[in-house]
Parts: structure tokens; sequence; C-alpha cells
């Protein structure tokens, strides 16, 4: 087990605990930066996906695991941060890298503009209205069709930046690499929000709103500031989801994604960075682990392709039951138990987390 | 000038007046203590200090100020700090955090740098950090520093949120119940505490507390009230000889024991 001794705050400031950790985290660094080379075409864009899964997965656990306001919107900020860009691009003629941050701007507008009226509900009503959003929102996108162009959809153009293409087709390492620098850079300000009184606001938010009156937070400012936050994280992994899906209209962005990011945080684990590509892996790698089973169940039973309506939902459902069930602190609670298991050999107790378990706060009625 | 003053103020739940013309002044440098057997507005006080309650009427001074035209999170940036009868930590934070929460009214940054960590927000962290570490070695919580609130005992839990409170560094402590709960030798270090407090910080402190061997030992002066209404002002021992106090707690005056508490 390493201990690890403190010499100055800088220890507890530093984004890296210790040198082993900086340098686990380097070899990730490089292991991801080096997956063009290590995967074919195919599996690139299945991870490029789940990279763009755990964009918009930091920015709902910015709400949600940080700041305890639950949102089952969500799939609306991908829907602004998605037209946003697209619509930037083509009616202003901006070049993509002047029209993604703008899209990320506008749908962290949009989440503050949300936010004003909703905050001032808890809990499950919390939920309940921002679910409605993501309804308006899809709505909203067929009624505006001069500029969205209704059912029909809209194609994403190619990225240009400085002259250079990244397409998801013709260049798939070249998107991987924007969509890997726009995930480091989230995570980057995901952890300097943790580490300043912004992230603490936040948390004191979703302990004790009356507490954090007390200690001098303004509540529903700082509830703003989450929503805004969160939902231009998740503008921005919008507009990247426009790129790499191509084509896109109001049914790419229905309430079934918004519920979907939701239970991919849960999965993953509330409240943590990890938590967020953990629950991206599950959700957009389960439909081809899926299809690869079946496959080979096919093969073994000699009865070719089954196919089973219905399949992936029911078994996304089936997971996050048994997570709740068996582990409420997602994949990262049950990594860091093994983690803990190993550096504590032998001296690791079942009950060591025991008292850690918990729900999340907003599912109380209040 | 007296540093708080509560000027003939009166708040009404429906037909429940739960604070009824209560007037009094706390000077600067003071321990001033609230008694009273339950349900006599004692902590209802500390929340109309707080703004969590607008007062029907009457006026809240602080320092000279009148502080109802201030919002409830603009009451930490006076310099009123408080605790809470039912401990309201931040759960699922470390101590350090939850000290370092109290810190809020000092923040300097604000949203981009916040984000982007500069060397101005890094410098700002180590100074909240090492006013931090000052309330810790005060309360003897060096132990308790990384560890969830969740996981922590009630006792722990009462004193890091005192500690909280000192991290505001503020002008007036307000501590609701401070020794609730807790076993003699810890009441005994709350009352070490106040008196450091008060001695050594120079931050007065109002508190509303049950034990009347605690309040005579470190308080100046105390209130005592009954039914929202003020019923006896002065030192602890004349409070406690009080008839109409002896009368709100036992109901007769015609025995004139110390039976108090």
């Amino acid at each position: 087990m390493r201990t690890v001794f403190k010499t100055s705050y800088d220890a507890d400031i530093n984004l890296f605990r210790h040198s082993a950790q900086a340098g686990w985290y380097g070899l990730l660094f490089v292991v991801a930066a080096a997956l063009p080379f290590l995967l074919d075409t195919f599996w690139l864009g299945e991870f490029t996906n789940v990279l763009i899964w755990a964009i918009a997965g930091m920015g709902l656990m910015v709400l949600v695991g940080q700041t305890g306001q639950a949102s089952l919107g969500h799939a609306a900020f991908l829907a602004v941060g998605c037209y946003a860009n697209v619509l930037l691009q083509e009616r202003l003629g901006l070049p993509f890298i002047l029209s993604f941050p703008l899209a990320g701007l506008v749908a962290g507008l949009a989440g503050v503009l949300v936010a004003i009226p909703t905050t001032r509900l808890h809990g499950i009503y919390l939920a309940i209205a921002t679910l409605a959003v993501s309804i308006l929102t899809d709505d909203l996108i067929v009624i505006a069709e001069p500029l969205t162009n209704g059912v029909v959809g809209l194609f994403a153009p190619t990225i240009e930046i400085f002259g250079v293409e990244f397409d998801r087709y013709a260049t798939p390492a070249r998107f991987y690499w924007l969509v890997f620098a726009v995930a480091v850079l989230i995570v980057l300000v995901y952890r300097n929000i943790l580490r300043s009184p912004l992230g603490r606001s936040f948390a004191a938010v979703r302990d004790s709103e009356v507490s954090a009156q007390a200690m001098g937070v303004h509540v529903a400012r700082t509830k703003a500031v989450a929503f805004g936050i969160s939902t231009a994280i998740t503008g921005l992994a919008g507009a990247l989801m426009g790129h790499f899906a191509g084509i896109f209209n109001n049914e790419t962005f229905n309430i079934i994604i918004s519920i979907q990011l939701l239970l991919m945080i849960v999965i993953g684990g509330l409240g943590s960075i990890h938590g967020a590509f953990f629950g991206a892996m599950v959700v957009a790698l389960l439909p081809q682990a899926i299809a690869i089973s079946r496959d080979l169940v096919g093969e073994v039973l000699g009865v070719g392709s089954v196919a089973i309506p219905g399949l992936e939902t029911a078994l996304f459902g089936a997971i996050l039951i048994l997570f709740i069930l068996f582990e409420p602190m997602g994949i990262y609670g049950r990594w860091i138990k093994i983690r803990t298991y190993f550096q504590l050999f032998p001296f690791y107790r079942r009950d060591m987390f025991r008292r850690q378990k918990s729900y999340l706060k907003t599912e109380r009625m209040r | 000038m007296s540093l708080l003053e509560i000027d003939t103020v009166t708040l009404r739940f429906g037909g429940v007046v739960a604070v009824n013309q209560v007037s009094f002044a706390v000077e600067a440098g003071e321990v001033f203590a609230l008694v009273g057997p339950n349900g006599a507005g004692k902590s209802t006080l500390f929340n109309l200090i707080s703004r969590f309650y607008d007062p029907a009427e009457g006026d809240i001074r602080f320092a000279g100020d009148s502080i109802l035209k201030r919002q409830p999170h603009e009451i930490a940036g006076l310099g009123i700090a408080r605790t809470f009868q039912n401990i309201e930590l931040f759960e699922q934070a470390t101590v350090l955090q939850n000290l370092l929460v109290g810190r809020h009214r000092h923040r300097r940054g604000n949203l981009v740098n916040e984000m982007l960590f500069t060397p101005f927000v890094k410098a700002e962290e180590r100074r909240h950090r090492a006013a931090v570490e000052k309330v810790i070695d005060f309360l003897d919580l060096q132990a308790y520093r990384e560890k969830y609130i969740a996981g922590l005992p009630y006792g722990v839990r009462k004193v890091v949120e005192m500690g909280r409170a000192l991290a505001i560094e503020p002008k007036l402590l307000l501590l609701d119940e401070p020794a609730s709960g807790l076993s003699v030798e810890e009441t005994q270090d709350v009352a070490f505490w106040i008196e450091d407090i008060r001695n050594q910080m120079g931050i007065t402190v109002l508190m509303v507390e049950h034990d009347m061997h605690l309040v005579s030992s470190v308080s100046d002066r105390v209130l005592a009230l009954a039914d929202g209404k003020t019923l006896a002002l002065g030192t602890p021992q004349e409070v406690q000889n009080h008839p109409a106090v002896i009368e709100a707690y036992i109901g007769s005056s015609e025995n004139d024991e110390k039976v108090v508490a």
C-alpha cells in the first residue's frame, strides 16, 4: 500500500495525487491517443462514439452527480448544440472552429434559461419539468422547419479546421483525435471545477441547500450556473454527435436518449468523471456486444442469426436494475472496491464500504 | 452600538405566534445565551437572523444596519456564521471540503478563471487551505480531514459544523445547541472552545443551549424565552433564580429550588 506524505497544500490541489497516479493517467492518455493505430476503422468509430457519449455524460454528471439536480431532458441540449453548430456553419458560413464553441455557448444559455424557472422544483418534480423540455424540443424542431428542415433533417458538413479535414468516414483517425482532444479538454475543465470553490458550492447545494445558504452560497444562481455548464458541455457533445451521425433530425435526440443519458451515468457511477466514461462504454458498446453474442449463439446452435426485437432495451434495463440493487455506486464504485482490495491486501473487509451506500439525494421527495 | 440588535420582533406561523415582541441586544465580545423550554422560539430567532423567515414586525440590526433587506445568502458575507440544531453538513463531502465551503464568502475567483484554474485561483486555494488548517488545529480535527461526513460519529459532526462556521471568519457566531447529544467530556471541550473563540478570536457568540451547566459556565448574559415571549434577561444566576423562569420550567413558583434545566 502506498502512503503519500504530503509536504505542502499543493498535494491536495494538484491534478494528480502522486507521481505514480500521473504515470498511469499518462499511459492511458498515450494508449487512447494511439488507438487509431491499434484498431480497425469500425472499432475506431465505436470508440469515437464512446468518447462522444462520455462528453455528454460528463455534461449531465456536472448537474446530477455534482449539483444533485435531476434532469431527464438533456437530449434537448444535445439537439440545441447539434443544430446550432450546423446552422452556424451553413447559414452564417462560420468555420467549425468558431461554430463549435458557439454551439456550446448557445446550449449553455438555453440551459440557464431553462434553469431559472425549473430549479425552484426539487427531485422528481424537476425531473418531470426537464422531461417536458425534452419533449418540447422534439416538437419545436419539427415546427421550426424553415430553420431545421423538420423531420427530413439536416446534413452535417465535413469539419474543416485551417484546411485540415475531419470526416468520420474519409479520415476516421483525425475525427477520433478531434473528439479525443475535446474529451480531454472537458475532463480538465471538469477537474478544475471540482477543485475550486465553484465545485464545492455545487456539492453544498447538492447536500444541504439550507446550510449552503448559511455559508453564503447563492443557491438559485449556483443551480443556474450548474445548468449552464452542464448543458454547454452536453451541447458540445451534441455538435460532435451531429458530425458523427452525418444526418440528423428531431428523432435523433428523442426522449429515449435523455433517459439513456441519465441511466448511463447512474450505471457508470454518480459523482465521478470515471463514471461518465464507464457508463459511456456500456451504452455505446452494448449494441455491438449484443450483435457479436447474437452471431456467436447463432453459430454455436447452428440456427443462423437470431434476432430478438427490443433485446437491447431489455438488457439495458436489466443491467440498470442489477446495478441499483447490488452496486448503487456504479461501475466506478466497484472499481474502487477492487482497487482497495489489492491496495490493502490481505486486510480488505467486506463491510468497508457499507456506510457509503447512498442514493441520489434528489430521489427523495421533498 | 450593539453588534446585534433584535428590536421588538414578532413572527407568526398562521395563528401561532412563534416569536412575540422580543427585544434584546448582543454586545460585541460577549457570550450571550438563549434558554427556554422546547417551542420557546429560540431556533426561530436564529432562523430570523439567518433571514430564512421574514418577521411580521420589528427590525434586526447587525452593526447598526438593518439586515431585513438582505438575502439569506448575504448574511454570511456580513460576518454572521451559524450551526444548526439538527446537523446540516454536506454529507457526501470530506471534512476538509466542508470547511472549505465555509470559505465561500472569501471567494475572489470567478467562473472563468476557476474553470481554467489559473495561478491566481491556485494561490487562493492555498490561502483558503491555510485558513481552514487553523480551524482544524483549533478543534483537533486533524484525524478526520479526509473522512467523509457520511461515516463520522455524531460528536465529530457537531465539531465539524462548528469548524465550518469558524472557517467563515465571522464577527458573530450563532451556535444552535452546541452541546446537545454530547458526552460530559465533549461538552467540556465545547465550553473551552467557546471561551477561546471569544477570548482569542474575538468572535461574539450567541448560542441556544439547554445544558444550564454549560450556559452558566461560559455565558455573560442569558435571555430566557417561553412561548415566544421574553421571560428574563440577566446574568446566568439572575435568570436561573428568576420566578418566571422557574415557573416556565416546573410550572409553579412555590418551590424555590434551583431546578432549572
